[in-house]
């Protein structure tokens, strides 16, 4: 096993069939057209072309290049890694032709880095392996998150006929110009989505400030006073995390049906922050915690009281912490679907969420509700992506809720 | 002489901490106690009761005023009825306004009695289901339709009340024995484990091989962590939606895609077939929480002492050997934190689920089985029960969770 001539090919073709496949798979994607990854002859290309890369030293760049190239060249007849279908514009071909001649060399060189032809050593057989595995990976991951979003977004950009005459043509006639963009005017004018993403943000932004209304003071009070049941109350904190959200919601439901709050934004207003105080006191308790106590001690010795300690040196000094809370609780209040979807029935008070759940019937076509599920993504990917340092931090503090 | 002792007890300051301290818990635990404690009190109190989502509201008189017929056989119709159909409601009586340009022709009923204008009736008691009629014959003295307008327009007012079963002081434990009397409880509880057990073990070797991958600087390598945790981030309900519509059998580019590749032959029902769905959803589950474990795995790899891997390396260990011998064992500790925490909460977990597959074809985990037997079979009672069993087991877990965590620092 541990061969230069054995590990190459060996690895060689292995890679070939991941090339191939991700290559077909995009193509698909890209065009709707027929690429289908030839998995037996994959593995027989990427075998030959892994022995080549062992066997002829880097010097030798010429040979190597030119067997990716005739592998490439292969799939214009029936026996190459991938397989293109007749119907296949001649542009498409020429892309994929290049764009895999090119991937598999670079790529190939990187994994095979050093490999001679002869034995190898358990340092550069294991080295091999897992730049295999490395370049594998990146490919797996990205193709699993990228493809669902890419699905989402480009399916909504088209008509209801076009997706079922093809539902793998995800190519965007540019054409259209505006028009293209139809079922999001459609949302916003007979869906009302403007007014249920009004709703969102501003109960997102109410439930973060109450969070933090209650939260701070509380995660004080546990991070830094002695008092008796302090331990218990900050493993109860974690006990509440572990109740699931539908068991409270159902007798939740059963109050506010009985209140009258049912169906209002005040009873949605009420009941959020307290999902969301606890995962917030978790987080800020953690942080006042790691702050040096010596500052505060300071300002008590300067005649401040503990509340004014608290709002002139505390809350400054945890005002990270404080945008990762928020960012974090803006987040589960904005995604929110549950306790929407049980509390509200009446369409002028819906949230967002509870707006693209509505959209899911089978008397609406599919690209509204892709495009409900675009417009409920795209602002907190935008916070997200703007603020990604906090949002990480935030996540990895107290994201022992899911 | 006598000798000085050490303080005893709490002192001034002590206390005068312990208050602000409490203090400044106070509003939040007010709000936890009504919003956490107080209905999950509720949820136990109604497991043992039989109670429908019709019982929401308490039985109460429900009444109907029409004006019927023209000229001589003019009448004033009321109907009453209760609007339960097992409890029965006393003390019914009705009041109403007659409308001007209405005069009564005969006299009225034993029951009723007529003061001015003001009409007040009394039904004594009804049982389920009753339903009473008060038939007044009438005089119009002026245009009969629009006195219909008037006397309809103007609603009689009700009194009466039944028992609510939610305040009555009797139990039952039916909800708990038909629950688990019914073979579908069982196949619930292994839906339910299977989903668990693989959700987190898939999702923690999936943010372990991830955080490998990223474990390492290079340019770009924040993009692709951002990326990485996309799923996480989006709502629920949007991945949800489109990965139902990528793999929907008619028009989902999943099946295009598997039957141009030449692997199915026919389009699969990825979410509708019985095996296959719940596999389905496990997998969902696995995408959408892997970047959870990987940030936190990837957290704890860069705060790993590199001068252990260096004297590593000048032994001679090969990479496979660092990170079986080093990396796991330094690991161990957040990932046991990460298993227990993530196979609390994937079990907990009902959006995924619900939004998916509706809970049908095989996917019914315990938390949907609550929604089901509350809201689609409308037996709150029986929802309820099924809650309490939830509560149980999540019970046993925090007892593990605790027990272990007191040996694990950090969380």
């Amino acid at each position: 096993m541990r061969n230069g001539y054995v590990t190459g090919p060996i690895l060689g073709a292995l890679w070939l069939v991941v090339i191939a496949s991700t290559l077909a798979v995009t193509m698909s994607f890209a065009t709707g057209a027929l690429f289908r990854p030839q998995v037996l002859f994959s593995l027989i290309w990427g075998a030959l072309i892994g022995f080549s890369y062992v066997r002829f030293p880097v010097q030798n760049g010429l040979i190597r290049l030119a067997l990716s190239a005739a592998g490439a060249l292969a799939c214009l007849t029936e026996v190459g890694p991938v397989l293109i279908g007749p119907e296949v514009t001649l542009t498409s071909r020429l892309i994929t032709l290049v764009a895999f001649a090119a991937i598999l060399h670079l790529s190939l060189q990187a994994i095979l880095f050093d490999v001679p032809y002869a034995t190898l050593t358990r340092h550069e057989f294991e080295a091999a392996v897992i730049r295999f595995c490395t370049g594998f990976g990146y490919i797996f991951f990205t193709a699993i998150v990228v493809i669902p979003f890419y699905v989402m977004v480009m399916t909504s950009l088209k008509s209801q006929q076009e997706l079922l005459q093809n539902p793998l043509d995800f190519s965007i006639e540019l054409s259209r110009g505006w028009d293209l963009f139809r079922s999001y005017t459609e949302l916003f004018s007979d869906f009302n989505f403007g007014g249920y993403l009004w709703t969102s943000f501003y109960i997102s932004v109410l439930t973060v400030f109450i969070t933090l209304l209650f939260s701070v003071p509380g995660a004080y009070a546990v991070a830094r006073f002695r008092f008796r049941g302090q331990k218990a109350f900050s493993r109860s904190i974690l006990l509440i995390y572990m109740v699931p959200m539908i068991v409270l919601a159902l007798p939740i439901y059963i109050a506010f049906s009985m209140t009258g709050l049912r169906n209002s934004i005040l009873g949605i207003v009420m009941i959020y922050p307290v999902t969301t105080v606890p995962v917030a006191l978790y987080m800020l308790q953690g942080y006042f915690r790691g702050l040096p106590t010596e500052v505060e001690e300071a300002g008590l010795m300067d005649g401040l009281s503990r509340l004014s300690v608290i709002w002139k040196i505390t809350l400054p000094l945890s005002l990270p912490a404080m945008a990762s809370v928020s960012l974090y609780v803006f987040m589960i209040a904005w995604n929110e679907f549950l306790l929407a979807f049980m509390l509200l029935d009446d369409p002028s008070k819906f949230t967002l969420t509870r707006g693209v759940s509505m959209l899911n019937s089978s008397e609406i076509p599919r690209q509204h509700l892709m495009a409900g599920a675009v417009i409920a993504t795209v602002p907190i990917m935008a916070l997200f992506l703007g603020l990604e340092r906090f949002m990480t931090k935030g996540l990895t503090a107290g994201s022992v809720k899911g | 002489m006598s000798t000085a002792h050490p303080p005893s007890g709490s002192g001034a300051l002590a206390k005068r901490e312990a208050r602000l301290a409490w203090a400044l818990l106070a509003p939040t635990m007010i709000s936890i106690s009504l919003v956490v404690v107080l209905p999950l009190l509720a949820i136990i109190w109604i497991s043992f009761k039989p109670f429908t989502l019709t019982d929401l509201r308490p039985p109460a008189p429900i009444v109907r005023e029409s004006l019927r017929g023209e000229g001589d056989n003019l009448r004033l119709e009321y109907r009453v009825r209760n609007s339960s159909q097992e409890l029965a409601i006393t003390g019914v009586t009705l009041s109403d306004t007659l409308p001007l340009g209405l005069t009564l022709k005969e006299n009225l009923p034993d029951h009723c009695y007529l003061t001015n204008r003001n009409l007040f009736c009394d039904f004594g008691d009804m049982n389920g289901g009753d339903r009473e009629k008060l038939r007044l014959p009438v005089l119009a003295t002026s245009d009969e339709s629009a006195l219909e307008e008037l006397a309809e327009g103007s609603k009689p007012v009700m009194t009466g009340a039944g028992p609510s079963v939610l305040t009555s002081f009797e139990f039952s434990s039916e909800n708990f024995t038909r629950l688990f009397d019914s073979d579908e409880f069982w196949s619930v509880l292994w839906i339910t484990l299977f989903y668990t057990v693989f959700g987190t073990l898939g999702a923690l070797v999936m943010g372990l091989f991830a955080a490998l991958l990223l474990n390492k600087s290079f340019r770009g390598q924040g993009f692709i962590r951002g990326l990485y945790l996309f799923p996480y981030v989006a709502p629920v309900i949007a991945v949800a939606f489109t990965w139902v519509t990528l793999f929907d059998p008619f028009s989902g580019s999943a099946n295009a895609l598997l039957l141009q590749m030449g692997l199915s032959q026919s389009p699969i029902n990825f979410f509708g077939e019985r095996p296959l769905a719940l596999i389905m959803v496990t997998v969902f589950e696995i995408w959408r929480y892997f970047p959870l474990s990987f940030l936190f795995i990837l957290a704890r790899m860069q705060s790993i002492d590199t001068s252990m891997y260096e004297a590593a390396d000048m032994d001679g260990a090969s990479p496979f050997q660092k990170f079986w011998l080093l990396s796991i064992p330094q690991l161990l500790g957040i990932l046991s934190v990460l298993f227990l925490l993530r196979f609390i909460w994937t079990f907990n977990k009902f959006d995924d689920i619900f939004l998916l597959t509706g809970g049908n074809a095989g996917t019914r985990t315990l938390t949907v089985n609550v929604y089901e037997q509350a809201f689609a079979i409308s037996n709150i009672g029986a929802g309820a029960a099924v809650a309490v069993v939830i509560l149980l087991c999540l019970l046993l877990f925090s007892f593990v969770f605790f027990r272990f965590i007191s040996r694990e620092e950090g969380l």
